[in-house]
């Protein structure tokens, strides 16, 4: 198939960027996303180009390196698809796509598609674990975990901390991501004594790396591509208020 | 014996194993190895490399215990380390489930498992720090999949006959490793842990004979530092891109094992790798990866291909008469569950011989329509739908109505820098975790294995073991002036400028597709002394090209992700090149390493104990290594041929 694409590109942090179109022909269907942005780096660069930057990894869904914004939606058209997952038989011969990179306050961009997502660490080093340093853990046994906990537990869990969320935000807010992890630890018994610390110390530094706030319209559960759902954020809410209060 | 390429030097041995009755072992080195006092630990430095499972938790555990931990990784974020694709789970001898297991059984199971090629000192302890890690894991609040009555829950996975494997849904590597991540952030906001993203390892500095430092490359501003310390860890997983394909995360590379190998570290049994069946094909040339389908699908599905060569019809119109069912006639005791290695050698055979399916031919057939005759949709949807989903999403076919396509893919490379039991290389000061090192898989490594040494590696035995090198320390201070130091950065320097002035006219991935077609060709499921004698002449002519040749586009202070490739496939190509050697020199056939020449009447691997029972670490030599050969002694576990008829 022939397409023509707009992709962002920018040299640098610093650097103004622009839309800048390449046309791509002979684009096989069964190829991924990202295997035809390959295919159009090996021409740039057998031109003497400079090719486009992007983050991938594992190529499986998983890692959350991948950050695409594919015609104005994190990770293009395919429900709870990461863009490495995504393939070209989506698209149709003909069509143009734009590409940019993940836009937020908070995700700095580093070059062409490539931002830095450093904002989602600050927020895990500012509470989001349970305290149980190596070799103090009592028998695996020892607490029981109602099933119906564990799994909403794990899928609370399932976040891959790609930042789809973020940048469907039109208030650019880490909430879906925050309350995953709350949600996740919450739930679980040895999740308990830092419940409230955690829930504090998460929302500051949230705060203050300068995500949004949460208005409740929930562009991002509909762009996970975990589909982690709301309801975490209702959870970060109700930790939030009690932690609040209490500290008051 | 093919000594054309290779020369052979002194043995090497284990020196800190202990002797003993083998469950004492453990204990015992814990005990005569020297500690270092709380206070003096805020005097040592360590560095770490690597953020996956063997990484991270080193790290972490070393931050607590109150070193000065300094840590590097490749990925934006220590969290995408690729530990965290790993799907199936962790086996640990916990024996919930009362079916016989035990630490003995587990030890046992993985000493048969990897092919009687690995030391049972080291296995023993891998099998007993298994129940620790279960423990440390939940402490976390890892979410391991439960029962109603709210304990944890076990499957049985391949090589064993009881349920020891813990999992969370096809998840565990990531809840694995978001465990240790976190435990890893809450160091960094403790301040023991400097943690550095986006930074490629790029050379060891030594310094009278120690490892000292390293040279880094900061893969954002471009900017080269050292940093130096009293001790470096290496936790930068395996080699298994050197095939191009495989189902690595794409950024996964050998160049820090690879750069302290050329430093003097011994790289032991490099040609064993494992290659897993149950893979999704290739589906043309511009294929970039191969994706892992989870193994627990060929307890339901059939393998088959037409009995026709070249049978290119729709599945559905080859009646039964006319499938090969080759797993179920070849091995009828075990039919479609037979061991990894030997489903992916039958898959190749049947390819070879022209009843291939798919693109290329290169494919078999994983069927599920007789599952879904016998359970129905639903309970097959319930077991496998997200792998189901998975396959769709990538092929465009549904494998409810048309059967799966598989072919086995690289996975996982058991070999790596050689390591004493103290997890020390021969380099004083350079210790090695995880599937960056060697030591506990033997040949061939168990399912659910993986994890389980990454975390007993980094929670339980380096921290332990590290102490008693550091407790010689803090050594002398360096400072970056040292010709050492400054000779290791002009060598990082030099090299990013040859290949941004190379005149070149070919990419990288050029160069790397065309390594791996030879290694996959030569080096991967079946090896003869022919094939990889031309594969060694073809890699030197291709490394030759590719130094003329490669083209690298960019400047060195930029993010630049052709340079950062450049580098790790030079050294492919000389690990590569490593590979066949190791292969060559061992004609025997264990584990993961088939040679044709070598094989029963069955077709089934046939070792050589007599000649082969040893670790063949393998010193730098450029185009002549040397070999150091380390014996294997089995005094708990008597080797015995396999069989699964």
């Amino acid at each position: 198939m022939k397409l023509s694409l707009r992709i962002w590109r920018q040299p640098d942090a610093a650097t103004k960027g622009e839309m800048v179109s390449y046309e791509i022909d002979e684009v096989s269907e069964d190829a991924s996303f990202l295997e035809m942005l390959d295919v159009l780096n090996e021409r740039l660069i057998a031109e003497g180009g400079d090719p486009v930057a992007f983050d991938h990894d594992c190529r499986e869904g998983i890692c959350g390196a991948c950050s695409l914004v594919i015609d104005g939606q994190p990770h293009g058209p395919q429900a709870a698809t990461t863009t490495c997952q995504l393939h070209m038989r989506k698209f149709r011969d003909g069509d143009q796509i734009d590409i940019e990179p993940w836009r937020a306050g908070a995700f700095p961009v580093v070059k062409d598609l490539v931002v830095d997502r450093s904002a989602f660490d600050q927020i895990i080093q500012a509470g989001g674990y349970i305290s149980a340093p190596t070799g103090t853990a009592p028998d695996a046994h020892a607490v029981p975990i109602p099933k119906q906990d564990a799994d909403a537990a794990f899928a609370a869990a399932a976040c891959i901390g790609c930042g789809a969320c973020v940048a469907a935000c039109p208030n650019g807010s880490g909430m879906l991501f925050m309350g995953a992890k709350v949600a996740h630890l919450g739930l679980t018994p040895q999740g308990q004594p830092e419940r409230a610390t955690r829930v504090l110390g998460m929302v500051a530094a949230h705060d203050e790396a300068g995500f949004g706030g949460c208005t409740n319209v929930g562009e991002c559960a509909a762009a996970c591509p975990k589909e982690i759902g709301l309801d975490v954020i209702g959870q970060l809410n109700r930790d939030f208020r009690k932690a609040a209060a209490r500290a008051a | 014996m093919s000594t054309d390429y290779y020369r052979e030097g002194d043995p090497v041995a284990d020196t800190k194993a202990p002797e003993g009755p083998i469950a004492e072992r453990w204990e015992q080195r814990r005990f005569s190895g020297r500690l270092v006092n709380p206070a003096n630990r805020r005097k040592l430095r360590v560095i770490v490399v690597g953020t996956g499972l063997a990484g991270a938790s080193a790290a972490a555990t070393l931050g607590e215990l109150g070193y000065r931990v300094a840590n590097y990784c490749f990925q934006d974020s220590a969290r995408r380390a690729h530990s965290i694709a790993a799907q199936g789970g962790i086996n640990a001898a916990k024996n919930y489930r009362n079916d016989g297991d035990s630490v003995h059984r587990l030890f046992y199971d993985t000493v048969k498992g990897g092919d009687f090629r690995s030391r049972e000192s080291n296995v023993h302890r891998l099998a007993e720090v298994s129940t620790e890690i279960i423990d440390q894991c939940v402490a976390q609040g890892v979410p391991f999949a439960r029962e109603y009555g709210g304990l944890l829950d076990n499957r049985s996975f391949g090589g064993a006959q009881v349920s020891r494997t813990f999992y969370a849904r096809g998840q565990t590597g990531q809840q694995l490793l978001l465990g240790a991540y976190q435990a890893l952030q809450r160091q960094v906001a403790a301040g023991t842990v400097d943690l550095h993203t986006r930074h490629e390892m790029l050379e060891l500095v030594i310094v009278d004979g120690k490892a000292r430092g390293i040279i880094v490359r900061d893969l954002v501003t471009g900017e080269i530092s050292t940093e130096l310390a009293d001790a470096v860890v290496l936790a930068t997983g395996g080699y298994g891109n050197v095939f191009f394909l495989s189902t690595n995360a794409k950024g996964c590379n050998v160049t820090a094992s690879w750069r302290a190998h050329r430093k003097g570290a011994y790289f032991a049994n490099p040609c064993y790798t494992q290659i897993h069946p149950t893979c999704i094909p290739q589906s043309g040339d511009h294929q970039s990866k191969l994706t892992l389908m989870s193994e627990s699908l060929r307890n339901d599905g059939r393998v088959w291909v037409p009995a026709k060569r070249g049978d290119d019809r729709h599945p559905a119109d080859i009646p039964e008469a006319e499938r090969d069912y080759y797993l179920e006639r070849r091995y009828p005791a075990f039919g479609n569950l037979v061991p990894r290695d030997i489903a992916s050698r039958a898959a190749k055979v049947a390819c070879d011989e022209g009843h291939g399916v798919g693109p290329g031919g290169l494919g078999v057939y994983l069927d599920f329509a007789d599952a879904i005759k016998r359970l129905g949709k639903k309970a097959v949807e319930a077991r496998y739908g997200n792998l189901f989903d998975m396959y769709e999403r990538i092929t465009g076919e549904n494998p409810y109505e048309r059967p799966m396509r598989i072919y086995p893919a690289v996975h996982y490379t058991m070999g790596g820098l050689w390591v004493d039991y103290d997890l020390s290389s021969n380099i004083p000061g350079l210790f090695v975790t995880g599937e960056a090192n060697f030591s506990d898989h033997g040949a061939n490594r168990l399912g659910a294995s993986a994890l389980m040494q990454g975390l007993s590696d980094g929670y339980f035995v380096l921290p332990n073991t590290i102490s008693d090198y550091l407790a010689d320390g803090p050594f002398e201070a360096l400072d970056e002036d040292h010709e050492a130091v400054v000779a290791a950065r002009r060598e990082v320097e030099d090299r990013i400028a040859f290949f941004l002035n190379n005149d070149g006219d070919r990419t990288v991935d050029s160069f790397h597709r065309e390594l791996g077609k030879i290694m996959w060709e030569y080096c991967g499921m079946e090896r003869t002394d022919e094939g990889l004698r031309k594969a060694i002449g073809l890699i030197r002519d291709l490394k030759d090209e590719f130094y003329k040749r490669v083209k690298v586009t960019g400047k060195a202070e930029e993010l630049n992700q052709q340079l950062e490739k450049a580098g790790r496939v030079a050294d492919f190509f000389e690990l590569g090149e490593l590979m066949c050697i190791d292969a060559l020199h061992r004609t025997e056939s264990c584990g993961g390493h088939f040679r044709a020449e070598s094989q029963t009447e069955d077709g089934e691997a046939r070792r050589d104990d007599e000649r082969f029972s040893y670790v063949a670490a393998w010193e730098y030599g450029g185009e002549e290594p040397v070999l150091h050969k380390e014996a294997l002694e089995f005094e708990y576990v008597k080797p015995t041929q396999r069989s699964y008829k």
